[in-house]
């Protein structure tokens, strides 16, 4: 689904420095740069992937979202309210119109809960979304909407599978009928043929209820396939943010196009001539991150320029593809996944 | 029974007349407390030296305890093998005695697996773990171990090698603790290296870098590579030949050019169609119904019948053999040439 008129979520030069303590009396000898500048809009409807390797801060990004976490600087807007500075009431007001769905089911639903108790859990918060009299209806029609039986809302979770206990956790997450979804890893863990599932149900449930998601994950072919843009974070930063037929067809950043090389294509054919950019080491620690360019330490492209300074997010395009990389040039895209 | 295939990489050792290893007739159970668990039910499956042989499957698919009973490092009880044979050039391992298999672990089968941090030990250098395999296998000294160790630490580029071997294993990062434990399996030059989820969890260009390194390994030494995973990627790219797990059973086999073009058995098609892929944006991807079947209550005769939708009446009757359906492939099913020719489904 394309995105219509004003952005329903805006981000802006979002930033989240966690304290590095160590010894005894806990001294603070450095900073984590989870997050570091990262602005972007979503639209009403709109899908935005956002990919990336461990450590890149997307989940601290998902907790900066839901104001679960205050940035150290940065404002984020959940349709027209500032979830960063809201308080009380307020908070609570605009935290109803963005939710989440975890990643893992195991440790986000209560073993000793009914999965009815875990899924209108938000309505003993929220104690106005629902009249008490309802509540048990609506849990059905949400145990129903993510596919599950109704009659099923009396037991517990470890009497479902790992993808059945996702749907609970996705019913839990549109029991407050949100307007924006954070999903961060969905998929994640499950196997193959239950991810399909999950994935089919999400985008369903987007097209019945005019959902908005921020789809966060690390598997880059789900992401191309339910996403409408894409955004690629890397130490903290958004590198490269474009329409899924940009990023996927044409990346102008080299970590985008190192990360796409590096994804296996289910296809044995060709394989000896497929041509991989294989990054050598690992991503350097959001403590000291490289001066300039975060990436230049493994980049094949790396002048000097790009220690010394920033590359900003610019645009590539009118179409909104952007790219932040003193070098950036579109290129051809490996073959498609 | 499915024939084994000459083998398909030109490097590694000769044959010398039968496979490196061959799997019959593996069966294994689990006694648990609420009945008996039937996780591996007639595996069959060989291996070439220098090849890539990937056993594909999903949790619960029983690929881990094929792999175990392999190794030797079955946790015994719970778990028994009740039948089959497990050859290494022609011995059978199962009737070694426990002395002598121990012999054989690590120093000819030797297995890496996916959580490398819980494999390795917190309290010992890495230096000293690599080391210990020449320590007890071969009795060298420790002076010598240690420089054998920086060697193979080295030759899995693990850089600064020299320094880093007296590091301890919380010190590396991911990527570089599954290439330690790649060190200390490769350390005795073993004929197979059985690698379970080696990359599952590590980030996708760290997977890739890990890959590489056993594809090059395995070529130099000719060592014969049991790939197990879930990722239908990681197998497009790394086997020469696949077999694909189903509750207990290999389901289908088959070089692996042919089972992605074609695939026979309905299971490995669903599979198939579920990944996402470029052209099929918007559309519902094609799921596999219905979730993987319960390993304390296995359905009768063909245990994907209750998701399959090539599905007939027989199928809950009677267990498919592995139908032998072209060179070197099987099928686990009755109606695999509707499935082989797509005349529906």
């Amino acid at each position: 689904m394309a995105a219509t008129g004003e952005p329903i979520l805006r981000v802006r030069d979002l930033v989240k420095h966690f304290p590095l303590r160590h010894g005894p009396l806990r001294a603070q000898v450095g900073l984590i740069k989870a997050v570091d500048g990262v602005s972007f809009d979503l639209g009403r409807g709109e899908t935005l992937g956002v990919v990336g390797e461990s450590g890149c801060g997307k989940s601290t990004l998902a907790r900066l979202l839901l104001g679960l976490e205050r940035p150290t600087s940065g404002s984020v807007t959940v349709g027209g309210g500032e979830i960063t500075r809201a308080r009380g009431g307020e908070l609570k007001r605009l935290r109803r119109n963005i939710q989440m769905i975890m990643q893992d089911p195991y440790a986000s639903l209560n073993p000793r809960m009914t999965v009815g108790d875990i899924v209108g859990e938000p309505y003993e918060i929220h104690r106005d979304a629902v009249p008490k009299g309802d509540r048990r209806r609506r849990v059905r029609e949400l145990l129903e909407i993510v596919g599950l039986n109704p009659d099923h809302a009396d037991r517990y979770p470890h009497q479902f599978s790992g993808g059945q206990r996702r749907r609970v956790g996705i019913a839990r997450g549109l029991a407050l009928q949100p307007e924006i979804i954070v999903c961060d890893e969905p998929v994640s863990s499950l196997d193959v043929s239950i991810r399909a599932q999950i994935v089919n149900l999400l985008g369903r449930l987007q097209d019945e209820l005019g959902l908005s998601y921020v789809f966060i994950a690390h598997d880059l072919s789900v992401v191309r396939h339910i996403s409408d843009r894409v955004g690629v974070m890397y130490l903290g930063k958004l590198v490269e943010l474009g329409g899924d037929g940009e990023i996927y067809g044409h990346p102008a950043h080299p970590y985008t196009q190192a990360l796409l090389s590096a994804v296996p294509v289910p296809d044995p054919e060709g394989r000896e001539r497929r041509r991989r950019i294989i990054l050598q080491g690992d991503p350097p620690s959001p403590i000291t991150p490289p001066s300039g360019c975060r990436f230049r330490t493994r980049c094949w492209k790396a002048r000097d320029v790009c220690a010394e300074r920033e590359p900003p997010l610019r645009a590539l395009s009118g179409t909104g593809h952007a790219g932040a990389c003193h070098f950036a040039e579109p290129r051809e895209a490996p073959p498609p996944a | 029974m499915w024939k084994t295939p000459a083998p398909a990489s030109p490097a590694g050792r000769p044959p010398g007349g039968g496979p490196l290893l061959a799997v019959e007739n593996l069966h294994v159970e689990f006694v648990t407390r609420r009945g008996v668990v039937r996780a591996v039910n007639g595996v069959d499956c060989a291996l070439n030296a220098g090849e890539t042989l990937a056993v594909l499957g999903e949790s619960g698919s029983g690929k881990t305890v094929t792999a175990q009973a392999i190794m030797g490092i079955l946790d015994t009880p719970p778990a028994r093998v009740t039948r089959g044979t497990i050859r290494l050039r022609g011995t059978d391992l199962l009737g070694l005695r426990e002395e002598d298999r121990s012999r054989i672990r690590g120093s000819r089968i030797a297995m890496i697996f996916q959580d490398a941090l819980s494999a390795l030990n917190p309290v010992f250098t890495v230096g000293a773990q690599i080391g210990e395999m020449f320590r007890v296998h071969r009795g060298l000294s420790r002076r010598d171990a240690e420089r054998r160790a920086v060697e193979l630490m080295d030759r899995v580029r693990i850089p600064d090698a020299r320094r880093r071997v007296h590091d301890y294993p919380h010190r590396f990062s991911g990527g570089m603790r599954q290439r330690v434990m790649i060190a200390m399996a490769i350390a005795l030059d073993p004929e197979v290296l059985i690698a379970d989820e080696p990359t599952t969890a590590l980030d996708v260009t760290v997977q890739a870098q890990i890959m590489e390194l056993l594809s090059e390994l395995r070529r130099e030494s000719g060592m014969g590579l049991i790939l197990i995973t879930h990722d239908l990627g990681v197998v497009a790219d790394a086997a020469d030949r696949v077999a694909v797990m189903y509750g207990g059973r290999i389901v289908e086999n088959a070089p692996v050019h042919d089972i992605y073009r074609a695939p026979a058995h309905p299971y490995t098609k669903g599979l198939l169609e579920s990944i996402p892929r470029a052209g099929g944006k918007g559309r519902a991807l094609r799921a596999v119904e219905g979730s993987s079947p319960d390993p304390m209550a296995m359905p009768s005769g063909c245990v994907f019948h209750p998701r399959c939708s090539y599905r007939q009446d027989d199928c809950a009757a009677g267990e498919p053999p592995l139908h032998p359906i072209g060179p070197f492939r099987g099928s686990a099913c009755h109606y695999w040439r509707e499935v082989l020719h797509g005349s529906h489904g």
